[in-house]
């Protein structure tokens, strides 16, 4: 048995960090981000991104699998705007509502780009956050109450049974005679039947964790320790940089935009 | 591994003091256990037995102090774990519970063990020590890191054995610790608390309907009677022989009594096939081949045992064969006798034809329930087959009765007792009648009458033509009613799987 | 036991207990379980969100919203069900810290949305008192989410959007939280209690006679 206590995922690049920081790294960046809607933050942003990726330790295709949905989005959000967003400058095209100017051509550039610079780096940092590591930090950096931390942990290991669950039940419930409806009503049941069986699953897991002390008076200790070290601190930096860069930038070619202004 | 250098487990043991103690869960009517007195000493070793339904597991619960608040039910009396109630002894009382899979808290190995000493306080390096000595004493060498959703049945039940033993419990509950487990493993369970035993002081209480496991680490018997109180207690060599007889009546396993077994009458004829395979391979997943060749028969009026150890593939095996599963290759072909105008393969028929040919019961009874009420899942089945109205509450009715849960037939099938639910979970394949019986561990977790009981309504259906294929760890059930048996080696390359005429 | 079932109370003592607000560990198990399970559905909504509105946006500005409904039953269902404060803050939290861990096209802003509409949920609860959970305040909750949604989406995603698109959007939020999130969850709820999943919980015992 090997003797390294605390089980670590592994060790290249971002894997190491804490997810604590990343979530922290992304959300500052997120949150500089929201602060203005013009198309120079969020270029300057994303190419910033774009290059620290290849240090992030991901292959391409993962990297393109997982990021799917936000490449889909983002032209989706930049589209809406185009056609609602407020009229300004000359008009190209106008029907009902739907207005595109010069202002919501500018708007929806600014934001598809800025949908991409807030939604890649957060897959990024996320796709290697092991669960057990981010509730370990939350419990012991961000001191969450550990109740609910450890709650939120368990219930999320009862989700890999979900699949399998999911197979059981179709097995039986054509055992007992009642698969034979049409698809709707078949999957539709089936789906209510899997929450509960989720819900008596997390009933009975609650009396073995309360059984095994949880919930209890006692200040909890913690088996691994959460660090929060240079490497932490570093990217968290690295995410203000890319943030305070983006405003830099876009507030010198006078481009800032303030959401509320 | 190396065995453990002697790990300090020497925790002083606890007492448990019941005075006229009962329990009723909300929503029955019914006292789970009443009017109990008892003391048990510390370092005790008890084994607590009791027809199924008895409340073995809920007086257990109580003392581990997690039976729930007071909206969950209704107390009487007084129940103490070394003077104090259970729910603030919490911590000092391990507990394994009767189903292994609920028991599993986090994702790996290592931190799963570690759970119970973080929610006690326990300073991080005597944790991990701990749990490297409470995984060496149970036996389970894996690496710390192993997920936890990768184990079997019986490496579970130790793992949840380890999680216990890492809090250094005084008081150790086991809650049939071996039910669903194949006779090597049993022992091996067996042997882990033999020397867990052997280095800790704790009070120790297993509940197990089977005697002879646990006879020679006890020294102290107690019979819970389903009516109140205590049946019997005492040293296992006074009891169990004085009051065998009537302990016996009352559905407790005594060894050495003589039970007079349900036979069966009627020879099968070899001719009457109804189910058979053909170079049958079988999976879970289309990938992972679990066993292959396999060339059996469902003959009519006899039965046919699968056995096999742990996760050799004998649930996967009886799910194909009753058309619930895909066969991985090979085919399996219901005679025209059975499939009666449905096609050959039993795969490709619907649920309702499924109803009246082959029936299954599930390993796990929970998956096995859709409705609200004992009687509305008995009657799931016949409803669908558009049975009238008075044949489905006759067919019903009789169920109920035989199977011992007419009491409950208004309960909800999730809140009974796990005898009971297992009990359940054959009755609602029998309510449609079909031509075979597929059952996975029909008898795990029966007292001794009910158990019996199973068997005579096995044997009766047998001879009056239905062909039964029961998968099964228990030997004695195995002895009374297979006329053959189909034993899966567990591994591809091991001896190859063979069939037995018995 | 069964031979002496006489009940030494009348059956219906459990009803009149003293309601106790704080967190049992089976509340906040389950209300995980609820969160997580709804954070599967929400990444399942996620994934259909851009088809299902693609053919929406030129037809009618703002009625996507109509969807949003898809990502607010998590609180009004777990506030619902575990009836304790801060059940439908957490639970819809705790979605949107699933679905962000999956992956997402918002990001960690996920993460303020589900803040920002479990808050909704919780304020409507938290004005019944945490006492009443009758069809029309689950209907409420909803709404409450899905102007919370309406709020955060205006601000954070479509900062430039017109009077008349913010409206309808607003409008389209309020009637999806209203509907999905509330009558959905409210129905789903006493589904969930007839099944006895929730003999744990008040709501599972309010409509189950004893036997
Ligand atoms: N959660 C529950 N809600 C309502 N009734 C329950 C609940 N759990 C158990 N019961 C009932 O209480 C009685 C005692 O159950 P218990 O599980 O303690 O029996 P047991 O002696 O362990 O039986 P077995 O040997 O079958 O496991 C049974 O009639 C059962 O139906
Ligand atoms: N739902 C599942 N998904 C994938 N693999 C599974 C699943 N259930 C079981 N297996 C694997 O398939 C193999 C056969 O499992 P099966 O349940 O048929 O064994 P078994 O002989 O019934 O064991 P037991 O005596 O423990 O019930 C095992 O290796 C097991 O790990
Ligand atoms: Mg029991
Ligand atoms: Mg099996």
């Amino acid at each position: 048995m090997t003797a390294t206590a605390t089980a670590t995922p592994g060790n290249r690049g971002i894997l190491r960090v804490n997810p604590v920081a990343k979530l922290a790294a992304a959300l500052l960046l997120a949150g500089v981000l929201v602060l203005t809607i013009d198309w120079v933050s969020a270029a300057v942003a994303l190419a910033c991104e774009l290059v620290l990726f290849f240090w992030a330790g991901m292959s391409f295709r993962i990297f393109v699998l997982r990021t799917l949905p936000v490449w889909l989005a983002a032209p989706a959000a930049g589209l809406t705007t185009l056609l609602y967003g407020q009229a300004a400058g000359a008009e190209y095209w106008q029907f009902g509502l739907i207005h595109i100017t010069d202002g919501s051509v500018e708007l929806a550039v600014a934001t598809l780009l800025r949908v991409l610079a807030i939604g890649l780096p957060a897959v990024v940092l996320f796709v290697t956050v092991d669960p057990t590591d981010l509730a370990d930090g939350l419990g012991q950096v961000v001191r969450l109450p550990a109740r609910f931390v450890l709650g939120g942990l368990a219930a999320l290991r009862l989700v890999g049974l979900l699949m399998e669950d999911w197979r059981a039940l179709e097995r039986a419930r054509r055992a007992r005679g009642i698969a034979d409806r049409g698809v709707i009503r078949r999957l539709s049941g089936q789906a209510f039947a899997l929450l509960v069986l989720s819900i008596r699953r997390g009933s009975k897991l609650a009396t073995a964790m309360e059984a095994r002390g949880f919930g209890g008076t006692t200040t909890r200790t913690w088996a691994r320790p959460s660090d929060f070290g240079r490497r932490e601190v570093a990217l968290i930096g690295l995410g203000l940089f890319v943030g305070a860069l983006a405003v830099a930038v876009s507030v010198a070619t006078g481009s800032w935009n303030f959401v509320l202004g | 591994m190396t065995p453990p250098a002697a790990p300090d487990l020497r925790v002083a043991g606890a007492s448990i003091d019941a005075s006229g103690w009962g329990w009723r869960h909300a929503g029955r009517r019914a006292w789970a256990v009443r009017d109990l007195d008892l003391r048990i000493d510390p370092g005790e070793r008890v084994l607590l037995l009791g027809a199924s339904g008895a409340g073995k597991s809920t007086l257990v619960h109580a003392l581990a102090g997690v039976i729930g608040a007071a909206e969950e039910g209704e107390e009487q009396g007084r129940l103490l774990v070394n003077g104090s109630s259970p729910a603030a002894a919490r911590g000092q009382v391990g507990l394994v519970m009767q189903d292994p899979d609920s028991q599993v808290i986090l994702a790996r190995v290592g931190d799963d063990v570690a759970f119970g000493c973080e929610n006690l306080g326990v300073p991080r390096e005597e944790i991990w020590r701990r749990v490297r000595d409470s995984l060496a004493m149970v036996g389970l060498d894996l690496p710390l890191g192993h997920p936890t959703s990768a184990l079997s049945g019986g490496q579970k039940q130790r793992l949840a054995l380890a999680g216990v033993l890492a809090m250094r419990p005084g008081l150790l509950l086991l809650d049939e610790p071996t039910a669903n487990l194949d006779p090597a493993g049993v022992l091996e369970v067996r042997e882990s608390v033999a020397r867990v035993l052997e280095h800790t002081e704790a009070t120790f209480v297993v509940i197990e309907h089977r005697v002879g496991v646990w006879q020679h680490l006890i020294n102290r018997v107690i019979v819970l009677d389903p009516a109140g109180g205590v049946l019997a207690d005492g040293r296992p060599g006074d009891v169990l022989p004085a009051e065998g007889d009537r302990l016996s009546a009352s559905g407790v396993w005594v060894p050495g009594i003589a039970h007079d077994l349900p036979a069966r009458r009627r020879a099968p004829q070899a001719s009457d096939r109804l189910l058979g395979t053909q170079a049958l391979a079988i999976a879970r997943t289309r990938d992972a081949v679990v066993a292959r060749d396999i060339e059996l028969e469902v003959v009519e009026g006899a039965a046919l045992a699968i056995t096999g150890p742990n996760g050799a593939g004998k649930s996967t095996l009886a799910l194909t064969l009753a058309g619930l599963l895909k066969p991985a290759a090979g085919r399996v072909l219901a005679d025209p006798r059975l499939s009666g105008g449905a096609p050959a393969e039993p795969i490709r028929w619907k649920s309702r034809q499924l109803l009246t040919r082959i029936g299954t019961v599930f390993q796990d009874p929970e998956h096995q329930f859709v409705a609200g009420t004992v009687r509305a899942e008995l009657s799931v089945g016949p409803l669908a087959l558009g049975l009238p109205e008075p044949v489905i509450s006759a067919r019903v009715d009789t169920l109920l009765q035989r199977l011992r849960i007419d009491h409950l037939a208004e309960a909800n099938p999730f809140t009974l007792s796990g005898g009971e639910k297992r009990r359940l979970s054959v009755g609602t394949v029998l309510a449609t009648r079909p031509g075979v019986l597929v059952l996975d561990e029909p008898t795990f977790g029966q007292d001794f009458r009910t158990w019996r009981e199973i068997v005579a309504l096995l044997a009766e259906l047998i001879d009056a033509g239905t062909a039964v294929v029961a998968v099964s760890h228990d030997a004695e059930f195995v002895a009374a009613l297979a006329d053959s048996e189909y034993r899966l080696a567990g591994s591809l390359d091991a001896r190859p799987d063979r069939l037995v005429t018995l | 036991m069964h031979a002496t079932t006489t009940p030494l109370i009348p059956a219906q003592t459990t009803a009149r207990k003293p309601r106790n607000l704080r967190w049992r560990v089976v509340d906040i198990v389950v209300a995980s379980v609820i969160g997580v399970a709804s954070g599967l559905i929400f990444f399942a909504w996620n994934t259909a969100y851009v088809p299902l509105s693609a053919p929406l946006t030129p037809l009618l500005p703002g009625l996507q919203a109509l969807l949003g409904g898809g990502w607010l039953f998590a609180g009004v269902l777990g506030g619902l069900i575990i009836r304790k404060p801060g059940a439908a803050l957490y639970t819809e939290l705790l979605a949107a810290v699933v679905s962000t861990l999956i992956g997402n096209q918002w990001g960690p802003l996920t993460l303020v949305s589900g803040l920002a509409q479990g808050l909704g949920a919780e304020l409507v609860f938290a004005v019944f008192l945490y006492a009443n959970y009758r069809a029309y305040v689950a209907v409420l909750a909803g709404a409450g989410a899905g102007l919370a949604l309406a709020i955060n989406d205006l601000v954070l995603w479509y900062p430039g959007s017109a009077a008349a698109f913010a409206t309808i959007y607003t409008v389209s939020a309020v009637v999806s939280g209203a509907v999905i999130a509330g009558l959905l969850s409210w129905l789903a709820m006493r589904g969930l209690a007839r099944t006895g999943a929730l003999g744990r919980f008040a709501a599972g015992r309010e409509i189950r006679a004893d036997v």
